[in-house]
């Protein structure tokens, strides 16, 4: 997994609410064995039409938006636990995803991934789309270790949460597998006492 | 639970572990990367059911990437040791249905798999959730997940239901009072009478509901009904062993007085058949009560979808299609109930009704109780088992525009197939649709 320190990018609204993984990632493209390639139909039913030509008024086909922050309504990632759905967001380009909300096995999956979930409170949610769309270009700077959202042009400055042990695998490129593996004896030992 | 990660997570350790082909492959491939060994094959149990044909299931897949999905997740099952239940195999069919049929489910065991609606062996007092595809591998190398702690809900439900309403109607209801959010961060244990009467397979269409309304986990307290189900399938235990097992499975059930993080509380007698009406499940309504209006964006965009009009009534709305099926409703009660409604009766000419039994076994049995002959007189027709229009990764699909009315779990935008309108609904509401080619009360019939 990559390391994830500070990031300083404009961001890209998706003003819509209850975002499910079949719209992130519909499952006719979870076919593959591998986890390369899912960018190319991130969001796709949205994104393009049946013909594969872009839909001009969805967000990823407006050029004025761009940036490595989604930033997302209410209930982002509920439904399906494809991971294939943080594998299409992280392989288009986005490394964080902020919502006022997010769905559980969505959040673990993007965490296992290198993408880093930040849930604000929907008056902030609402404020950051506000910023946005007055101004497209806006830089949005997010520091993990000091876990906070910054946008510095409307004096935004807000907390997020994370645990411990995930802020230290984010911020060093850590895996979970990683970590159970170092915990193999006291795995080992807790089957022998249960049978 | 192993041990604690000092201010993170717990070590939990993991008693069954079920895979697909659908989100295994990239967790054998970590295996393979890392170079390390698959830790607890015999706690594995693989099926082929996402994208697996439900017709000629003898010939070779005919879509390439699934065949070669299927046969990847074949590969990777004989290389690492892991049983497999393939096409062909008697045991086939969906993870959730062969899970507790082969009595591979049990009481208190911690269970998992990729796939959102492991929620459903919660009916067995299980502790029983979906993971991504990382932690699939993480299960793969230590048997382990690292997880938090969740917070505990009740929804209890006493009285009486209404003859005409199914266990997926209790579950409709409760999602479209709680919304699809409320159980985020949550383990639901649905409680009271409704939930002690309820069948097993009932039991499993709740539980396996719960991830729509955002929790991880769905719990029912095991009972006598769980025992009873467990007992004599081919990989419960048995004589004293399943002795010693059903007097630990009786200590399971929350203390009396146990307090939860949330509580809710419904009364069985306000449930009536439901539908949805939206692109998400907690969109439902009574059928016969009116769309509710709503001014977001996100609401109007969904109606937009599905072509309705908030305000109005979706009675004798025309359908052309029903897809009976899913992990939620392909169990044999189901399609007892489906048959019952429609034995008799003849589907309308306009709509396309699709039966697909969730395992071998339970086709198996729709056979032995000539249920297939009922389907077949009526012009439904009956398919072998697998996920099938739930998620239309095979060739299952409804067609853009058409509103299908359903018995599987979601009504998400392009579910059942690029522009698919998914009516959520049970089985006995989607037979009835069937036959009168619209929406209909079975409850005012």
């Amino acid at each position: 997994m990559k390391k994830f320190d500070i990031l300083e990018s404009s961001m890209v609204p998706l003003t819509v609410e209850n975002v499910d993984t079949d719209q992130i990632i519909p499952a006719r493209f979870l076919k593959a064995t591998d986890r390369k390639g899912f960018g190319e139909n991130l969001f796709r039913d949205w994104r393009y039409s049946t013909d594969g030509q872009p839909k001009e008024d969805f967000v990823l086909n407006n050029p004025d938006f761009s940036g490595s922050i989604l930033v997302a309504g209410n209930n982002f990632g509920c439904g399906s636990s494809r991971e294939h759905a943080a594998w299409a967001l992280a392989d288009y380009g986005f490394q964080v995803v902020v919502s006022s909300f997010f769905a559980d096995i969505f959040r673990g999956n993007a965490l296992n991934n290198g993408i880093l979930p930040i849930q604000v409170t929907p008056s902030v949610l609402q404020e950051l789309f506000a910023t946005i769309e007055k101004n497209p270009a806006a830089q949005a700077k997010i520091d993990l270790e000091a876990q906070e959202l910054r946008v510095p042009e409307v004096d935004i400055v807000v907390p997020f949460a994370l645990d411990a042990y995930k802020k230290m695998c984010m911020l060093n490129g850590y895996d979970d597998i990683d970590y159970l593996l170092s915990q193999k004896e006291a795995i080992e030992a807790f089957e022998q006492n249960r049978l | 639970m192993v041990s604690s990660v000092a201010n993170g997570p717990d070590i939990l350790y993991i008693d069954k572990h079920l895979i697909h082909e659908v989100t295994s492959p990239q967790a054998f491939n970590v295996l393979e990367e890392k170079n390390i060994p698959l830790f607890r094959p015999k706690q594995i149990v693989a099926t082929a059911d996402h994208n697996v044909p439900t017709e000629n299931q003898h010939l070779p897949i005919q879509d390439a990437l699934s065949r070669k999905q299927v046969a990847q997740l074949t590969e990777n099952c004989d290389r690492h040791g892991v049983t497999l239940y393939g096409l062909g195999h008697p045991y086939q069919g969906i993870v959730h249905v062969i899970g507790p049929e082969l009595g591979f489910t049990q009481p208190g065991m911690t269970m998992v798999c990729g796939d959102s609606h492991t929620s459903t062996h919660g009916a067995f007092g299980t502790i029983a959730f979906g993971i991504g595809t990382s932690q699939v591998a993480q299960v793969f190398a230590s048997q382990c997940l690292l997880v938090e702690k969740p917070k505990s809900m009740r929804v209890s439900i006493s009285g009486d239901l209404h003859p005409d309403v199914q266990p997926k109607d209790v579950i409709l209801y409760i999602i479209s009072k709680l919304g699809t959010d409320a159980g985020t961060g949550h383990f639901v244990e649905f409680a009271g009478t409704v939930f002690e009467q309820m069948s097993m397979e009932g039991r499993m269409t709740v539980c396996n509901m719960s991830i729509e309304m955002g929790a991880r986990g769905g719990m029912i307290a095991p009972d006598q009904t769980t025992f009873d189900y467990v007992t004599g399938r081919e990989f419960a235990p048995t004589g004293e062993a399943l002795e010693q097992k059903i007097a630990h499975w009786k200590t399971l059930p929350t203390d009396e007085g146990a307090s939860f993080d949330t509580e809710f509380t419904f009364d069985a007698s306000d449930i009536r058949p439901m539908i949805t009406y939206g692109t998400n499940p907690g969109m439902g309504i009574k059928i016969g009560e009116s769309i509710p209006e709503q001014n977001d964006a996100s609401f109007i965009k969904s109606l937009n979808y599905m072509g309705l009009k908030a305000g109005s009534n979706m009675l004798n709305l025309p359908i052309s299609h029903v897809f009976i099926g899913s992990c939620t409703n392909s169990r044999i009660e189901d399609f007892r109930a489906a048959a019952t409604y429609v034995k008799g009766k003849h589907k309308s000419p306009d709509v396309s009704a699709l039966i697909v039994p969730g395992s071998q076994q339970v086709a198996k049995q729709i056979v032995a109780e000539g249920l297939d002959r009922i389907f077949e007189q009526a012009g439904f027709v009956l398919r072998q088992p697998g996920c099938s229009a739930c998620l239309a990764m095979n060739d299952d699909k409804i067609p853009a525009g058409a509103y299908c009315v359903s018995t599987s779990n979601r009504n998400f935008e392009g579910r059942q197939g690029q522009g698919a309108r998914t009516l959520l609904a049970s089985p006995i509401t989607a037979a009835a649709a069937a036959v009168a080619g619209k929406i209909v009360d079975v409850s005012q019939q």
